[in-house]
């Protein structure tokens, strides 16, 4: 059982109307690992979520989490599952103290008091213990939300934009928070939209429309989007980009420090541009492997957002 | 995994009373409300109204038809403003305000008492508000009686003793049938009930997916029924203090009798408070937003004061309406009240009406049940 992955879905589907918002949608997340997962607004990777652990019954397809069945043992899961929402979904009302107190109770937990008292600690929150959380600024909010479902020592965590309005400083420390638990062996399942944070995943899934476009190990993504990128160095880069980024082949253009990288998915053509370029001898050219900051930029750039519903 | 968490079901239930505690407004409204309905219907409606105003057609000038009239005003609830000069002056006098009765006496009339032969004093009552005008009827004869009484001195003392040496005759006009005040205050307690325990359970409840808490809630391994009764039971405490409140101040405020069994009161009440929240659960199912759950509670609202009985005698309404107002829970609860406080009544006398509550009840919550999702879908 060991080797089991942590989740495990084929064929998800979900349906509001006559919109399919989620639609065969395959994933498996191995045991321990840290997976991203990734998509544009609107593409479907909430909807996702709560199907994994059971509030939300898909239409078509079927899986399971930490060897339970989602359809038929959402009971079993929720008992073993941290998962955060992606909107704050605490009790404003309460204070920060009653909501863990709240949360634990619902897990049954041993020694509550003890338990809220060291989450409190550990947030850093004790002296404002009796502040209601409504008070809270978005990126508190977004880090009791987190304490609150990890008290139970889930095994696997399904946390959506965890990090959304969260300042950087706390953001490293999410991260490291993140990578703490999955040495521990917990499965964390993460949303975002950063960039950043999605480097620091071991494998990664790409959504877009509901479809799963893409999903690997986060070394092999640039191989399987197969890009090549040239490294340009040189005066005057702005106007260079523009030019560039009007010419056939050429895909992408992002700026890294004091160089343009220069990307496209058709060798052939951007090889062709590249020897235009090169006669001017106006920068330098050099091919480079292409890296998962490139493959990310091109997977967001080319991405729209999804909430308008027509079909990729 | 256990079917019922004792835990969980306590997590909900201090929750929702921690809930209910920080948010004042309600919480004062739930007090409030059964006061203010109470001094509102009760001091408008059931106190009895004093110096209506009153129009004479007098045809006899005797001793006696001069008593009755200073009887009449001696009890304060009459007013003499005027006087009629015949049947149709007195007609119009009613119909267009300017009197609420018209006392007719009779000519030879302390003539015909004497002689034995009971005349009528006609009483023309604007009975359109029936309130206004019926206790006043109701005390009508025995102040009269007393009046009379006391003006047939000497010879005519003989006369007094015989039964009815005169007769009274209430013609009531607009309305023919008065609800009498003390029957508004008990019924108040129904329709204070229904008021408050559907919204505030639906409002409670609807405000859980309207914030979006519901996710994290629905995300714990969570039962349906622990978050069912965890939400239900605070305001079933919330009922009680409300006919704590209501019982006192019928009390004190109005005298209300309670002549029944207590025992009675106590089972019927508990079951209409339960049918009351399951109303209320059931439309959480049904409402999006915490103003959809106020404006459907509110819907629920009107038929359960026009058709129950509270506002127009049950018996008068058309069958249609008493078909309505069968279904209705409050109509049965209307009655139990009456009956415990007002008829002396005890478990036996409400029996008919503690099912027919039951099986309001039983068909509300298994459409709740069916309706309630355990799911966001
Ligand atoms: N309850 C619902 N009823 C109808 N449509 C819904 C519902 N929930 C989500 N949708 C639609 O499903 C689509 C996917 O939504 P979802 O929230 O899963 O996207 P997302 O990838 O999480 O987006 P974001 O990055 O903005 O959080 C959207 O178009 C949304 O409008
Ligand atoms: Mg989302």
């Amino acid at each position: 059982m060991t080797d089991a992955p942590a989740i495990r879905v084929t064929g998800l589907t979900k349906r509001f109307g006559d919109r399919t918002v989620v639609d065969n949608f395959d994933m498996e997340v191995p045991k321990g690992a840290i997976y991203g997962f990734l998509g544009p607004n609107g593409s479907g990777k909430t909807t996702t979520i709560r199907m994994m652990c059971g509030l939300l019954t898909p239409d078509d397809g079927t899986g399971s989490c930490l060897g339970y069945d989602i359809r038929s043992e959402s009971a079993a899961i929720k008992a073993n599952v941290g998962y955060m929402t992606q909107k704050f979904s605490l009790y404003e009302d309460l204070t920060i103290r009653e909501n863990l107190d709240f949360m634990a109770r619902m897990y049954g937990l041993k020694n509550r008091k003890a338990v809220v008292t060291d989450t409190l600690t550990e947030l850093g929150l004790l002296d404002r213990a009796t502040q209601l959380a409504g008070t809270l600024s978005g990126g508190w909010k977004q880090r009791l939300a987190l304490a609150a479902c990890l008290q139970h020592d889930p095994r696997l965590l399904l946390l959506d934009e965890p990090t959304a309005g969260v300042d950087p400083k706390a953001r490293r420390d999410f991260w490291d928070e993140i990578r703490r638990l999955s040495r521990k062996g917990v499965t964390v399942l993460v949303s975002t939209h950063y960039m950043d944070e999605a480097i620091q995943c071991d494998h990664i899934a790409y959504i877009a429309y509901g479809k799963k476009l893409i999903s690997a190990r986060a070394q092999d993504i640039p191989a399987q989007i197969g890009l090549t990128t040239w490294r340009v160095d040189g005066p005057d880069l702005t106007p260079l980009e523009d030019e560039l980024l009007a010419l056939p082949g050429v895909e992408q253009v992002a700026r890294f420090g004091a160089a343009l990288h220069v990307s496209g998915t058709d060798k052939a053509a951007l090889d062709k541009v590249v020897a235009a370029q090169k006669a001017r001898k106006t920068h330098s050219w050099q091919e480079k492997p292409a890296e998962l900051e490139e493959a990310f930029i091109y997977l967001m750039a080319t991405a729209v957002d999804n909430f308008a519903g027509s079909t990729a | 995994m256990s079917l019922f968490s004792v835990a969980r079901f306590a997590a909900v239930l201090v929750k929702e009373f921690i809930q209910m505690k920080r948010d004042r407004v309600t919480f004062g409204m739930m007090i409030g409300i059964p006061i203010m309905q109470l001094v509102l219907f009760g001091f408008a409606i059931n106190n009895d109204p004093h110096d209506l105003p009153t129009m004479i057609e007098m045809n006899d000038a005797s001793p006696t038809a001069r008593a009755v009239l200073a009887g009449m005003e001696v009890s304060e609830y009459f007013q003499f403003v005027g006087v009629v000069t015949g049947q149709e002056d007195g007609d119009r006098a009613l119909r267009d305000g300017r009197a609420n009765f018209v006392v007719v006496i009779p000519p030879g009339f302390e003539r015909d008492i004497i002689r034995g032969l009971a005349p009528q004093v006609l009483i023309a009552a604007d009975a359109s508000d029936p309130t206004a005008v019926s206790s006043a009827v109701g005390a009508l004869q025995g102040i009269l009686d007393v009046a009379v009484k006391q003006s047939l001195t000497g010879p005519l003392q003989a006369v007094a003793g015989s039964p009815a040496p005169f007769s009274v005759v209430v013609h009531k006009q607009f309305n023919p049938e008065g609800e009498t005040a003390t029957n508004i205050v008990p019924g108040l307690l129904a329709i204070i009930l229904s008021m408050t325990m559907v919204m505030i359970t639906a409002v409670a409840i609807v405000r859980e997916s309207e914030r979006g808490t519901m996710e994290t809630l629905i995300a714990t391994p969570v039962r349906p029924l622990e978050v069912m009764l965890g939400k239900i039971l605070p305001y079933v405490f919330v009922g009680y203090v409300q006919t704590i409140v209501f019982l006192i101040a019928a009390q004190v405020l109005f005298a209300v009798p309670f002549t029944g069994s207590r025992l009675a009161f106590f089972v019927g009440f508990n079951l209409y408070i339960v049918v009351n929240l399951a109303l209320g659960f059931l439309i959480s199912t049904v409402a999006r937003t915490q103003m959809q759950a106020m404006q459907i509670s509110f819907f629920t609202l009107l038929p359960t004061i026009l058709l129950s009985g509270f506002m127009f005698p049950f018996a008068g309404m058309p069958g249609w309406a008493q078909t309505i107002g069968s279904a209705i829970p409050a109509t049965h609860f209307l009655r139990l009240v009456r009956k415990v406080m007002l008829k002396s009544a005890d478990m036996a006398d409400i029996s008919g009406d503690m099912a027919a509550i039951a099986i309001i009840l039983a068909v509300i919550t298994t459409v709740s049940l069916l309706r309630y999702r355990q799911t966001l879908d």
